[in-house]
């Protein structure tokens, strides 16, 4: 049972910007830009550290629908998604890309737990400012969604089938704002 | 200085926001929908005040001292009040109800799932309403983004205090939107 009197039916974020469109507008159109913007990182890789950050932090609603997410844009490498959950040094990706999942590992636990030694490394593996800026503030904005999509203990579907739905849909469509509660 | 070249000099979100404006439209009008917009039961003083202590409690210099200012500025409280409240607000003067928000917003800060069934009843009990209880946990999750953002990149701050208390009331007349950065 959610904490306040969302929209019945409706799951995670969903759910609270059809509660309060006011605030979701504006957190929808930062995902856009965040996840679908003009970036140097994929759309995958993107979703993939918003899929990392959400699964330390245990959010079972953004961790599920984001890993569905960079799944359908991985496309063959799909399989890349899980090997991060479980065990990201090890997984079949680029050293660069590691060392921004590091980066955004710290953010997760607090902004003051990033040294220069993290930044450091990511640059030595080719990492532009361009690339750790939208890192650190992809890691910060899924602290932030997962906080809020947890706090209020939103509906958060058990069956894989309707994040594969979302994950689709998210890939298609981007993120925008639902009109209907139902939509 | 910022771990990445942000082409300019000013302190904490300002020179990111300056870095990266795109991302800086959304940032901007989350806050000031949050924060500022008169469409709320809870005082602009108010809601500086949960940002400012999340922003204590994840140790960011430069938030809690830009909301700290701004909080002591509508509540009309000064620095040693604000501090008082960041550092044991069980033994200050505020109400009840505040009182009961900020700890939502205390568990909010630690992870979304720290938020219990008993928190939310305290609030309610106390006066909170669905909408400022949904607020307080938004305006909290926001702030474990902005205060990742701000540390996470390293930002520098101005160390003397009394720079955000003398800048407040500009920026609670100017408000988050179309204000200049630089000024």
């Amino acid at each position: 049972m959610p904490h306040i009197n969302l929209p019945e039916g409706v799951p995670g974020i969903r759910s609270l910007v059809v509660y309060r469109p006011e605030t979701g507008k504006h957190l929808y159109e930062l995902a856009q830009v965040l996840l679908r913007g003009d970036s140097p990182l994929s759309e995958a890789d993107r979703e993939l550290i918003a899929t990392y950050v959400s699964h330390r932090n245990d959010c079972m609603f953004c961790k599920s629908s984001h890993a569905a997410a960079a799944r359908c844009l991985y496309g063959d490498e799909a399989s890349v998604v899980d090997a991060v959950m479980q065990d990201m040094q090890h997984a079949p990706i680029s050293d660069k890309l590691k060392a921004l999942l590091i980066i955004a590992g710290k953010v997760q636990v607090l902004g003051k737990e990033v040294k220069q030694v993290h930044i450091d490394a990511a640059r030595a593996l080719g990492a532009t400012d361009r690339e750790i800026h939208d890192t650190v503030l992809i890691a910060a904005s899924f602290s932030m969604f997962n906080r809020y999509v947890d706090g209020l203990a939103t509906l958060t579907p058990t069956d894989p089938a309707a994040y594969a739905e979302m994950g689709k849909r998210m890939t298609e469509k981007g993120y925008q704002l639902p009109q209907q509660p139902n939509s | 200085m910022a771990y990445i070249e942000l082409n300019n000099e000013l302190p904490g979100i300002r020179g990111l926001m300056q870095y990266r404006p795109e991302m800086a439209r959304p940032l901007n009008e989350l806050a000031e929908i949050l924060l500022r917009n008169d469409d709320n039961s809870l005082s602009r003083g108010e809601r500086e005040l949960i940002g400012t202590y999340v922003s204590y409690l994840n140790d960011c210099f430069f938030c809690q001292n830009v909301h700290g200012a701004l909080a002591g500025h509508y509540l009309q409280c000064d620095l040693q009040q604000i501090d008082a409240i960041k550092q044991n607000m069980q033994e200050t003067e505020l109400p009840e109800k505040m009182k009961a928000l900020l700890q939502v917003a205390a568990m909010v800060q630690q992870s979304g799932k720290k938020v219990t069934q008993a928190d939310i009843n305290n609030a309610r009990s106390n006066g909170a309403t669905d909408r400022e209880i949904h607020d307080t946990v938004l305006i909290a999750a926001s702030f474990c983004m902005f205060n990742r953002y701000v540390d996470g990149l390293g930002t520098w701050a101005p160390q003397d205090r009394n720079v955000y208390l003398e800048r407040a009331p500009r920026r609670a007349a100017e408000g988050y939107l179309d204000f200049d950065l630089t000024r």
